[in-house]
């Protein structure tokens, strides 16, 4: 027995050894440790966004003599990389790409992100003043600036130009519309969907927010749950009833965007309501057997109007304990610069600056309809898409369930009645 | 030679004797030291968490709460315990087909044939792939409009069945995959026991007239029941830990209706999504309980088939 113990230690010290070879390796690299340093070490997330910018990144660097050290993560690894290393107090992250809507609250509330007022007001050329409005409000906390907004999107709807015209159909104006023409397209054409959109309980909370905006609810009242009126109900019972009716066959309630979105590319259904800045998931000969017969239209018409959300959906900030904060804020400076906006947008990924929307280039590259719905989108839009509380991924769960239940056919006002006990009990105890 | 010199050597050869006699615990000093700080103290920690009301960010200040998070949770019927039994249901299903089918193809890959080595090789294929490609494949394989599962169910008739997409049969078709991954581990594990078994209680079984599942039944089954339950106990622990096959295929939250949230999904989940450490932290405690308990029931087991 007892060499048996001796082997068994021996083993353990040789992975303890290793484990702190590792460990050793994980963390050397700093910079000069405290202080500026040449070094930039940004994390940005998987997005066409970040594709362009990688090729730009050069410039940068030959402009300020920085080098620069990109992470890059599929949006669900970012969040869980910035909760564990910045909860760590982690000084190796110095350019943050984070949502607004989603992090934001929670971020600047832990005092995660540096605040930026004074790096914004003093740039002068760069000016504050052209981003647009709502995108701002959502990187602001308490009067202080603590993102620069990135990406703007807005939720329209996608629709099959061939489908509609063998119907007979004008583009639907409005939800009544959108129901009557889901379900006469469904029903001519046997195993076409009338209908598809994301059906995940969280994935699906930010596209259900327009169906509730424009049915004339919302989240919450002040910091009471709304999500029991009677608007939010019907609004509950149409999308989910939408997608039960005339959605896809088999359809699945784990669905996020790249789901849906390959549904329609690949020519099994005739609306789609998403993100504007997927459209070329759906436009693009490669990505799509539709690309030749897709149209785009504003966010029909509800009780209240058409209300979609209008949103920043990215945005950049500074890690609070980064040493290198102005080197970041360079950073920063460059990527929302006129120019980079501009750039990024000519390839189709829309920015939050007034100027670039108004320079005929800057919409140059979008199809000219959807240009026009994004336009008409940002004229009636709201400025957010989810419950705006800190933990918001709890949040979206919870008012996410309802969908789902009406996804699958199943007792929607008893869902509704559930959440919203729920949602109550969960804003008392984040209002504390 | 000076007195101090002589003092000098006195105290080299007390040390020397002294560290002659403890020498199995001061050569494995380091290792031991190492091991208290990577696991006691993340264990104690959890412990001290668990026992606090953390929540939002580590660094943010947090109270001292006592056992009221054990009481919320143990309490918790709409997360906590359903959670406790898809982990049972999930490792005990998984379990169950895996030891079954391990054993069977050990025996069959046991005497040697034509070819076997071919054989070999694509049996242990499924266990050097990465758990989260494995998820990934298994999900396209699954998906209900355009997979290949329903496709291969309409050439024979079947109508298309859900598999993943419905709350009913998802967690049943997460044992399927993890059985399709793991059950070559047993086979390993059993074939290596079965190599390792004396011939003769065989052979004088046969010449007492003994047919072949006799034999297997009451000889070479008894005989490998040590490395049977080795090859459960560590199956047993992976399977319970399982988290890879379950967050690839399904997400956060182990589905819309939370159809395959095991605990470890659950705590996951309470961490990174909800940001609640001290709940997490309370989860986690418990089933570290749990998967301890099992342990020591099963090693028990051991002890008495050894004997």
């Amino acid at each position: 027995m007892k060499h048996r113990t001796v082997l068994r230690t021996s083993t353990v010290a040789a992975v303890a050894a290793l484990t702190a070879a590792s460990l050793v390796a994980c963390s050397g690299g700093t910079g000069d440790g405290g202080g500026e340093s040449d070094v930039l070490r940004i994390t940005l997330a998987n997005h066409v966004w970040t594709d362009i910018m990688k090729e730009k990144l050069s410039e940068f660097e030959e402009e300020t003599g920085l080098t620069v050290e990109l992470t890059q993560l599929g949006e669900d690894q970012l969040s869980d990389q910035y909760n564990v290393k910045l909860n760590a107090g982690t000084d190796e992250i110095d350019v943050m790409m984070y949502r607004p809507l989603q992090e934001g609250k929670l971020f600047a509330q832990n005092g995660y992100l540096a605040d930026l007022t004074a790096n914004v007001e003093d740039a002068g050329d760069w000016d504050w003043s052209d981003f647009q409005s709502g995108p701002v409000e959502a990187t602001t906390y308490d009067g202080t600036v603590v993102g620069v907004p990135l990406i703007t999107e807005s939720e329209v709807l996608y629709y099959r130009t061939d489908l509609l015209e063998a119907a007979g159909l004008e583009v639907p104006q409005t939800l009544d519309e959108l129901e009557a023409a889901a379900k006469a397209i469904s029903e001519a054409n046997p195993g076409v969907a009338g209908f598809v959109a994301r059906t995940g309980r969280s994935a699906a909370v930010t596209q259900f927010s327009s169906y509730l905006f424009s049915f004339g609810g919302d989240f919450l009242d002040g910091t009471e749950s709304a999500i029991d009126t009677s608007a939010a109900l019907e609004a509950y019972e149409y999308y989910g009833g939408l997608l039960n009716a005339y959605g896809p066959e088999n359809v699945s309630t784990d669905m996020s965007w790249p789901e849906a979105a390959a549904i329609f590319a690949q020519g099994q259904a005739a609306f789609y309501t998403d993100a504007s800045s997927l459209y070329q998931n759906l436009a693009l000969e490669e990505n799509s057997t539709v690309y030749d017969k897709l149209g785009y239209a504003p966010f029909p018409e509800g009780p209240a109007g058409s209300k979609p959300y209008s949103i920043p959906s990215w945005a950049l900030g500074i890690n609070a304990t980064s040493p290198n904060q102005e080197n970041a804020w360079k950073f920063i400076e460059w990527a929302t610069s006129f120019d980079s906006v501009l750039a990024v947008q000519e390839q189709g990924v829309p920015g939050a600056r007034t100027s670039v929307w108004d320079d005929p280039a800057g919409t140059a590259s979008f199809p000219p309809a959807l240009a026009e719905a994004i336009a008409i989108n940002a004229e009636n839009g709201v400025g957010y898409d989810r419950p705006l509380v800190v933990n918001v991924a709890e949040a979206r769960e919870i008012v996410g369930e309802p969908i789902v239940v009406g996804i699958t056919g199943g007792d929607v006002e008893d869902a509704v009645e559930q959440a919203q006990e729920k949602f109550t009990a969960f804003l008392e105890d984040e209002n504390q | 030679m000076s007195v101090v010199a002589r003092r000098e050597s006195d105290v080299w050869a007390r040390y020397s004797h002294w560290v002659n006699k403890h020498r199995r615990w001061v050569f494995a000093a380091p290792a031991m030291i190492f091991i208290a700080l990577l696991l006691i103290f993340p264990l104690v920690w959890t412990l001290y968490l668990s026992l606090t009301n953390s929540r939002g960010s580590v660094r943010a200040p947090f109270d001292f709460v006592g056992l009221s998070n054990y009481a919320d949770v143990l309490t918790d019927t709409e997360r906590f315990w359903p959670a406790v039994g898809r982990t049972a249901y999930f490792t005990g299903g998984a379990l169950l087909f895996e030891v079954v089918l391990g054993i069977a193809i050990a025996l069959l890959l046991w005497k040697p044939f034509r070819g076997e080595r071919w054989v070999r090789v694509a049996i242990l294929l499924p266990l050097v792939a990465t758990p989260v490609a494995v998820g990934m494949m298994w999900r396209l394989i699954f998906e209900p409009n355009i997979g290949f599962a329903n496709e291969l169910l309409s050439w024979v008739g079947i109508p298309a069945q859900p598999w993943l997409s419905s709350p009913d049969t998802a967690l049943s078709t997460l044992i399927f995959v993890d059985v399709w991954q793991w059950t070559p581990m047993v086979t390993l594990i059993v074939l290596a026991g079965l190599t390792a078994l004396p011939e003769e209680p065989d052979e004088a079984a046969r010449v007492d007239g003994a047919n072949w599942w006799q034999r297997l039944w009451y000889v070479t089954l008894p005989l490998l029941a040590p490395t049977i339950v080795a090859a459960v106990i560590l199956r047993g622990i992976d399977a319970l830990k399982t988290f890879d096959i379950l967050y690839a295929t399904k997400g956060k939250g182990g589905g819309s209706f939370h159809e395959v949230e095991t605990l470890n999904i659950y705590a996951y989940g309470l961490s990174f999504d909800y940001n609640r450490y001290g709940q997490a932290s309370t989860v986690l405690i418990l089933f570290f309980m749990m998967i301890i308990g099992l342990i020591w029931i099963m090693s028990l087991r051991r002890k008495a088939l050894n004997k």
